[in-house]
């Protein structure tokens, strides 16, 4: 049943992953996420998983990929520079419609970067985790709540579409301690019958005539025919857009962010409506499919500005909300980077200085 | 048929009876075979579980009839671990060629081989990159000519060939490394002998098994199929010699 513990997000994750059936994890160390494969090291010899170091970031992504193949519920985290080692693997996983679940935990780029959090792979894991054009569902959880309740639900998705998930989160919620409810673990029955309803594309041994294959591509002509499916499968996600509008009706100036910026920005616009300007938040929880339409149809009429909030320099969601605005409402941007977070006074005077020049 | 014959030899069902795209003279096609005459004899066709490296062995996906998956360029070693780890009851092979396996994946190959992963690697040395057309490999000989070492290879710029087993020796959790190959009915019957044990171990739970086996390449070698097998048993022979480095008896 529901239980509510006090947990660090990287723990959290890992705790809902196993609840959710998750019995196999590969992965390799990285600050800031080193406490996800370090609770599945523990975790997974207790409930009969396999729980695996990997000899590089590219050699686990791989082995999640065997895993996935075999249809059990797989999962891998990294961080930043490590994610960059995933991109093959990840491509692979798409290319052979394997739901595979993985964590980026961000920290400061480009390069080796800085250990510290950050929102700087907002590009890579939206627009291009890998070669080949394909696309995910990419959840941007805020709180560690929502870490544990995406990644628990992230393997639904993942099964639903054939396709795999990723759960951007970032260095601070990674290390933050919060109290969670975490959701029911799933009974070994239940771990079965997921499992027994991936047969169909099981990679395990079948009697001649029943043959399976795990295919990331195709010899000869043949793969057009996986773009088109796929891009058929992406077009599906309208449904799928998840977006909190906090205190939009007669906002005049909106904050726009994602994750951890989001609720640091939350502050500010409640601190603002206390001094009577209208406020509001515009935060994307998918951040892949982009909530579009909820920037789109904002009214210029009745919005003066947006002040994009990331910690990532240059910006990179920016692209997102400019493509939905296209130059209707004036966009300023608030950002940090390589590790500096961002403080409520930082929000605050971009905010200021965003109504001091639309209001 | 008459009565008082019997079949003695029939076809495997491991793979297709349409044929295969491997040029004329490749080996490729006999360790299929002999792939899967070895499961077949342990009647452990239903499970057997192929990951396939990227190169020429990428031509079997078309060929064979058990279940398959295929990992990037080098990384079979990690797919197959993945593989295993969540389906121990399936008898799961890698099937790389030495480009695959000992350049790009020479890190996949190492660690799983270190880690004892209970799996059955099958490496296909032909000294050469065939499926990209003739590339100079780990396992190209002093001498040998490839497309990027148009003048042959020389120990000052590209180093020495590269031995594989004798690599993989030096580790404690590997339980079986031989290096084999399939120019005689003798070697052909001995190379299927170690695919067997090598499934056996794996069957067994007893952990790493390698069969190298080492081949020619035609096509990339520019030698017609008799004078790659002079060629083979010449020069590949001499740099790679045929043994068993390691039998877990
Ligand atoms: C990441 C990546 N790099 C390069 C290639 C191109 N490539 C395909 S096959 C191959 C060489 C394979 O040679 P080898 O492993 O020796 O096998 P053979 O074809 O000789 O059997 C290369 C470089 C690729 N598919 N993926
Ligand atoms: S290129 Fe070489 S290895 Fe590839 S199929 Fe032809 S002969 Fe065999």
């Amino acid at each position: 049943m529901a239980e509510r513990v006090f947990m660090k997000g990287c723990e959290a994750i890992a705790e809902a992953a196993t609840r959710a059936g998750c019995r196999f994890f590969a992965g390799y160390p990285i600050t800031p996420q080193n406490e996800i494969p370090e609770y599945f090291a523990r975790r997974m010899p207790e409930v009969g998983g396999t729980f695996v170091q990997g000899e590089s970031e590219v050699a686990s992504v791989n082995m999640l990929y065997g895993a996935v193949a075999t249809g059990i519920r797989a999962m891998s985290s990294s961080s930043s520079c490590g994610i960059s080692l995933y991109s093959e693997g990840v491509s692979y996983m798409a290319a052979a419609r394997c739901p595979a679940v993985y964590v980026n935990v961000q920290r400061g780029g480009p390069g080796i970067g800085a250990i510290q959090p950050a929102q700087q792979d907002y590009l890579q894991a939206t627009k291009a985790s890998g070669n080949g054009g394909f696309k995910m569902i990419v959840l941007a959880p805020s709180t560690v709540q929502e870490c544990v309740d995406m990644t628990y639900e992230a393997f639904d998705l993942a099964e639903r579409d054939e396709n795999p998930v990723l759960v951007l989160t970032d260095g601070v919620m990674g290390t933050m301690m919060e109290p969670v409810i975490l959701p029911p673990m799933k009974s070994d029955a239940e771990v079965a019958e997921i499992r027994a309803k991936q047969a169909h594309r099981a990679v395990i041994g079948h009697a001649i005539g029943d043959q399976h294959t795990c295919e990331p591509g195709g010899i000869g002509d043949g793969w057009e025919k996986h773009n088109i499916e796929t891009a058929a499968m992406y077009n599906t996600w309208d449904k799928d857009v998840r977006v909190e509008e906090f205190m939009m009706d007669d906002a005049e100036i909106v904050l726009a962010a994602y994750g951890i910026s989001a609720r640091i920005s939350k502050v500010i616009v409640k601190e603002l409506r206390k001094e009577g300007i209208k406020a509001g938040l515009i935060r994307p929880i998918t951040v892949s499919p982009f909530p579009y339409d909820t920037f789109a149809k904002l009214d210029p009429a009745k919005v003066k500005g947006i002040l994009d909030v990331e910690m990532s320099i240059p910006a990179q969601m920016r692209f997102d909300i400019d493509h939905a605005i296209c130059g209707r409402i004036p966009v300023k941007e608030c950002l940090r980077s390589g590790g500096q977070l961002l403080t409520n006074d930082q929000v605050m005077a971009g905010a200021r200085e965003l109504i001091k020049e639309v209001l | 048929m008459a009565e008082d014959m019997k079949k003695v030899y029939a076809r495997t069902k491991a793979v297709k009876e349409s044929g295969n795209s491997f040029c004329p003279g490749c080996m490729h096609s006999t360790v299929h075979k002999l792939i899967g005459e070895a499961a077949e004899e342990l009647g452990m066709l239903d499970k057997l579980v192929r990951v396939e490296g990227v190169g020429c062995c990428g031509l079997g996906q078309l060929y064979v009839t058990h279940d398959w998956l295929i990992a990037a360029h080098g990384r079979a070693g990690a797919v197959a671990t993945g593989v295993k780890r969540s389906s121990p009851d399936s008898l799961v092979y890698t099937y790389q060629g030495d480009g695959d396996l000992a350049a790009i994946g020479l890190a996949e190959t190492m660690s799983a081989a270190n880690r004892g992963e209970n799996i059955t690697v099958i490496f296909v040395n032909n000294g050469i990159y065939g499926m990209t057309g003739g590339q100079m490999a780990p396992t190209t000989l002093i001498g040998m000519k490839a497309t990027t070492a148009p003048a042959g290879r020389n120990a000052e710029e590209h180093g020495y060939p590269m031995h594989v087993s004798e690599i993989l020796n030096q580790l404690t959790a590997p339980k079986m490394i031989v290096r084999t190959a399939v120019d005689t009915p003798q070697n052909v019957m001995k190379t299927r002998k170690y695919i067997k044990k090598a499934f056996q171990n794996q069957i067994e739970g007893k952990g790493y098994s390698i069969v190298e086996i080492v081949t020619s390449c035609p096509t990339n070698w520019g030698l017609g199929p008799i004078e790659s097998l002079d060629f083979l048993r010449e020069k590949m022979f001499a740099e790679y010699p045929l043994g068993e480095f390691r039998m877990n008896d």
